[in-house]
């Protein structure tokens, strides 16, 4: 189907962006890379009278890399954050994920910021986002404001964000060093979104685990993240198959997944503790016992 | 550029919605168009420009058959509005290869590999396929397969168009060692002499 009549408005500042959509109101939204918003547009799911086009704002397209976060800006594609090597190294975590979101060609256009406004608790992101402890900088006519993860979420795609504010940036934060990190999700077929997935940063010294983080993909009501440092505080790796069983436990009292034509809530349940003990296996196969090399 | 802050999308004097200037480049060629601000870029491909090499399948991201290439990338043009797209370079399919004398590399090795049968899917596999080989001129079967896992095709089952991928690789390449001093180079399978559109 063909959207409902609209116009497109091109600002090519951030002010003429920001002041468009204060002056033009509810009746319009921001369009980014448009992997989310067209396809409701085509099936008329939502028919706003305006579109402000932020790709041609200058200065939003950079990837800042510092001791603490990944910094990416409101233009910067999956693609090109996925394929960016300094925010690779500083944050293994993002390409991990990156890769399961869609296919190529829809990362090649649709915005990593752009997504985490689109809060899509199936999408990967959003939980990147929260896992990382992250924030995001949002922009109107009243200036500037920083939202943490843990309160731009309030439900299934609904954030805080004001109809007239543009998220300008994302700010992933580093792992603590000793953190291993692994994304692993379940898809019908390759690029879809996912049955279930999770991601695991795991901290590790001396051959001990000391912290965990979890977070869920299409089995929660937000993306959020989970933590598991008391199951794990102090724990040798090789006793990590005692571990699983209670972070498995804990995991699936945590989640919430729902049933729908793909998959039942309890299937969805049994998958994110297969996936938990997987993430939970992959990252402490090869850690050498305290005192070994 | 910013259009005026008219309330309706209709303009009620002139009887009919409303337009807006935009500027497309598409395979080298600059147009001046006047369209609604929802026209979709398939849809200014194929309507406006007469470019209907472009095929629209499902027009919600799914099946691939409207890809073309912005920047050289793979895009949905069913996903993106042509407005949103003004001043980047677009290829179509017909950018590609559109003489039946001369097929591209792809578009040969389609013909060769068997690998389509009623051609709906074929544009968004040619226009993917085409950007893929830029990035990784000699793929395996298995990255081949990987490469096109975003298009749907409801009738050759894959394995050909896996084939093709492979066959065009190799029908790159061999043009690349054709075309002297312009081996490796994107594009490298356009045979010697012949003019970019
Ligand atoms: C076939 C298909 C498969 C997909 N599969 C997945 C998947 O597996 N996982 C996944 O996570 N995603 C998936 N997506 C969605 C994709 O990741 C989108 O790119 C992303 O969700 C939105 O980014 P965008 O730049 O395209 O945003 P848009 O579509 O332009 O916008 C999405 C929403 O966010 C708002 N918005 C966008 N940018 C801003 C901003 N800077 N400030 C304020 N508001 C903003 C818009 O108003 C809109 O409401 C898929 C999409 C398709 C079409
Ligand atoms: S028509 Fe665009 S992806 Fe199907
Ligand atoms: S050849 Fe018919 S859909 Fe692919």
């Amino acid at each position: 189907m063909k959207p409902a009549p609209l116009t497109c408005h091109s600002p090519t500042t951030l002010d003429e962006a920001v002041r468009l959509l204060h002056d033009l109101g509810p009746e319009a939204k921001v369009i980014a890379g448009g992997q989310s918003l067209v396809p409701v547009l085509n099936m008329r799911l939502a028919t706003p009278a305006h579109l402000v086009d932020i790709t041609g704002l200058p200065g939003l397209d950079e990837i800042r890399v510092s001791a603490e976060a990944v910094e990416v800006g409101a233009l910067v594609t999956h693609r090109r954050l996925e394929q960016d090597d300094a925010a690779h190294a500083a944050l293994p975590l993002l390409r991990q994920a990156l890769v399961n979101v869609a296919h190529p060609a829809i990362r090649n256009r649709g915005t990593t910021v752009g997504s985490l406004a689109h809060a899509d608790p199936n999408g990967e992101m959003p939980m990147i986002l929260a896992l990382t402890g992250g924030s995001v900088t949002a922009a109107s006519v009243r200036g500037e404001r920083t939202i943490t993860a843990s309160e731009l979420f309030v439900g299934p795609m609904e954030t805080v964000l004001e109809p007239d504010e543009i998220l300008v940036s994302a700010r992933f934060g580093r792992f603590a060093e000793g953190t291993r990190t692994a994304f692993t999700e379940l898809t019908r077929r390759s690029g879809d979104y996912a049955l279930a997935g999770a991601a695991l940063a795991l901290q590790v010294s001396d051959g001990q685990l000391r912290t965990a983080r979890m977070g869920f993909v299409s089995v929660t009501e937000l993306p959020d993240a989970l933590d598991l440092t008391e199951l794990v505080a102090g724990r040798p790796a090789s006793t990590s198959a005692d571990i699983a069983e209670a972070v498995v436990e804990r995991v699936t009292e945590h989640i919430a997944p729902e049933s729908d034509i793909h998959a039942t809530a309890d299937y969805r349940r049994h998958l994110t503790g297969v996936l938990a003990r997987r993430l939970l296996t992959e990252l402490t196969a090869d850690i050498p016992a305290r005192g070994a090399a | 550029m910013t259009t005026d802050n008219a309330p309706g999308t209709y303009d009620l004097e002139a009887g009919r919605e409303r337009t807006q200037p935009v500027a497309l480049t598409v395979n080298g060629v600059e147009h001046r168009l006047d369209i609604p601000g929802r026209r979709l870029l398939s849809d200014a491909l194929r309507h406006d420009l007469g470019l209907t090499g472009t095929h629209v399948g499902c027009e919600h991201g799914v099946c691939g058959a409207c890809t073309v290439l912005l920047d050289g990338q793979p895009v949905r043009s069913c996903l993106i509005f042509a407005a949103t797209v003004q001043g980047r370079e677009i290829t179509t399919v017909e950018g590609i290869g559109d003489d039946p004398e001369h097929p591209s590399p792809v578009q040969q090795a389609f013909i060769d590999s068997h690998a389509l049968q009623c051609g709906f899917c074929t544009p968004g596999f040619i226009t993917t396929i085409e950007a893929f080989l830029a990035e990784n001129p000699d793929p395996s079967r298995e990255e081949a397969r990987e490469a096109i896992s975003g298009n749907l095709c409801r009738c050759t089952g894959y394995q050909n168009i896996v084939t093709a991928v492979c066959r065009a690789a190799e029908l790159k390449r061999a043009a690349g060692r054709a075309t002297a001093g312009c081996a490796g180079c994107p594009g490298s399978g356009t045979a010697a002499g012949e003019e970019q559109p």
